[in-house]
């Protein structure tokens, strides 16, 4: 176990390491390098541009930046945003609590209704609700987020009125729950509605394989409730393909996160993204995709091992 | 829809057999395994339809400029938010009073040109990494796996903005960046299934009959590889016309006054007091798209490789 997991940790820093480099690497492709946004700024001179690329490091050779970012990023020192020079870390970590609960909640929910639909599809194939149901998740597959979450806003905030059309919270009002949720709701279920689909699709696809099997049989022979039948022994079964689902899933979260964040104006990673691009913020930018990949990696890394723990059928080699 | 009446859309096998005794008698070659998937296929009611609406998607964006009414940048500020049905408007006009669906159906034209032209990016892509280390494992797998890895655990979403926004937005970038940043869900699939391949008889036969390794690269790896390149070149059309409309929607994809489905919804949200259809024809042009070939994909896995049904 330890031996595995030690190996698991291994592959995933070489992996981040990697990734930085991907990341700063994409960041140089810019013609002109990250330093052309001041170029054009009215009455650029030469000698101040040339002052710029000093005092940002720019006019060192790629692999000693490469090497100086990457150090600053292990000791916490991420570098400035061009755009209003506040730390880079601080400017992430400002979001990452918004984006967070946006993603998490959105997962509860697929998770939840996903599952659901995906067992009962799965007991009772072929039946009316799981062909509404099979058709329904690839549709969900097919919508685009942002338009799905125009819709939403159309229909219950700008028609019925029912909802905010965006923000995380009433400006200028004190904290309150109730508020904080009334603002989360529709993100999150235009958000959780992708993800809904491909649980159902999974769940489904994991429960049929599971519930053919021997043990099952068995289970029932010996006189099971058919309560614990589905959920404590085929559910128990297939729900290790899920866990590691959950794991692959998050890069795609991340996307519909951004996305969504970008309809409702909510002030997560995403929008902070999608802003500074249009700053060309090359600190923050290189921040937000080093902190997206991070989170991938680590939760890839904490599904395998869940599920090591949890299946007792995997071996550790 | 299948003229044949399938009892099930799940079932394609029980549909499939009563024709497959009339197709024996009038030709012999009714067994071959294409002519059997491509029965499997069309049992599949769904993925008939998608094939259907795909192909009229398809030909309604051919033929845009005999079927569109109007010049789609045609401005005609006294029409401006004609609602549809209204002033020849069949589905009303936009903000500067251009004609919706002679819109949409150029904008169909650049989404899918975009679509197909990033999914032969992606196969072409991923095929070649994916084969090539397969094949030759050992460190060039390792090199070629590793990349993979690492672009998978960028949301695709912040690697295709990152690119717009940085080479700059025209077709032909558009559809690099789409088609590079998808490749490699399909290079690691192939790449599993030629690690098994490359130790088959007829590969070692090849080998030691002296073939090159490009000839048994393409001449016996590559055919046995079309089945799962076939699914995923549907599927990634669809995630590619999916991906063109979330980058135009922001702002960093194809640039007005060209019209894509996404772009079209850019400004879609100020309008929602006066003109809501502004905002619904051309999501729903997408969904349906997408949702087409989404459908082709997946019973083009169901009946190219019956075992993994899911």
């Amino acid at each position: 176990m330890t031996a595995y997991f030690l190996r698991r940790l291994r592959q995933s820093v070489v992996l981040l390491i990697l990734v930085t480099i991907v990341a700063f690497g994409l960041m140089h492709l810019a013609p002109g390098g990250p330093e052309a946004v001041y170029a054009l700024s009215p009455g650029m001179r030469a000698e101040d541009l040339q002052r710029i690329r000093a005092s940002f490091g720019l006019d060192q050779p790629l692999p000693v930046q490469y090497v100086k970012w990457a150090a600053g990023m292990l000791t916490g020192d991420w570098g400035r945003s061009y755009r209003d020079s506040r730390p880079v870390r601080d400017v992430i970590f400002d979001r990452i609590p918004a984006t967070l609960e946006l993603t998490v909640t959105a997962l509860a929910i697929a998770i939840v209704v996903g599952v659901s639909l995906g067992v009962l599809g799965a007991l009772r194939q072929r039946s009316l609700p799981d062909y509404l149901a099979t058709i329904g998740a690839m549709v969900a597959l097919s919508v685009p987020t942002f338009w799905f979450g125009l819709m939403v806003i159309f229909v219950f905030a700008e028609r019925l009125g029912w909802i905010p059309s965006g923000g995380r919270e009433t400006l200028g009002a004190d904290f309150s729950l109730a508020d904080r949720l009334h603002h989360l709701i529709a993100p999150a279920l235009v958000l959780g509605l992708v993800l809904v689909a491909t649980w159902s699709r999974y769940t489904r696809a994991s429960m049929i394989e599971v519930v053919n099997q021997d043990y099952i049989r068995t289970a029932r022979a010996k006189g099971l409730g058919e309560r614990r039948v589905i959920w404590g022994h085929a559910f128990r079964n297939a729900a290790g393909p899920l866990v590691t689902l959950a794991g692959l899933q998050i890069p795609f979260l991340f996307s519909g996160a951004l996305v969504t964040e970008s309809v409702f104006t909510w002030p997560g990673m995403g929008r902070l993204f999608v802003d500074s691009l249009g700053y060309r913020d090359y600190p923050v930018l290189m921040g937000v995709l080093v902190v997206t990949a991070l989170l991938v990696i680590g939760s890839n890394l904490a599904a395998d091992l869940l599920v090591a723990v949890v299946d007792p059928r995997i071996r550790f080699r | 829809m299948a003229t044949k009446p399938a009892s099930a859309a799940t079932a394609p096998p029980p549909a499939a057999i009563p024709a497959t005794d009339a197709l024996l008698r009038t030709d012999a070659r009714a067994a071959s395994p294409w002519r059997m998937a491509a029965r499997r296929f069309f049992a599949h009611r769904l993925a008939a339809a998608g094939l259907v609406i795909s192909i009229l998607l398809i030909l309604s964006a051919i033929l845009a400029p005999a079927l569109a009414p109007r010049d789609p940048l045609q401005i005609s500020i006294l029409d401006k938010f004609q609602p549809p049905l209204t002033g020849g408007f069949l589905l009303g006009a936009d903000e500067v009073g251009r004609d919706l669906l002679s819109r949409l159906l150029y904008a169909g034209r650049i989404s899918l040109l975009v679509g197909f032209a990033a999914m032969a990016v992606t196969v072409l892509v991923g095929t070649v990494i994916g084969l090539v280390a397969g094949f030759y494992g050992g460190r060039p797998d390792a090199i070629l796996m590793r990349l993979t890895d690492a672009l998978l655990c960028f949301p695709t979403v912040f690697l295709l903005l990152v690119l717009a926004a940085f080479v700059g937005a025209s077709l032909l970038s558009i559809t690099l960046i789409i088609g590079l940043t998808s490749w490699m869900e399909l290079a690691r699939i192939l790449r599993n299934q030629t690690l098994a391949l490359r130790e088959q008889d007829y590969v070692q036969a090849g080998r030691a009959l002296g073939a090159s390794n490009r000839r048994l690269i393409v001449r016996h790896l590559l055919p046995n590889s079309l089945a799962p390149i076939m699914v995923a070149a549907t599927l990634n059309i669809a995630n590619a016309v999916l991906a063109e409309s979330y980058i135009s929607y922001l702002g960093y994809g194809i640039q007005p006054p060209a019209a894509s489905w996404g772009n079209m919804l850019n400004n879609a949200q100020s309008y929602f007091q006066n003109a809501p259809w502004i905002a619904l024809f051309p999501g729903v042009l997408i969904t349906l798209t997408v949702a087409s070939f989404n459908f082709v994909g997946d019973g083009l896995r169901d009946a190219l490789d019956p075992r993994a049904r899911r």
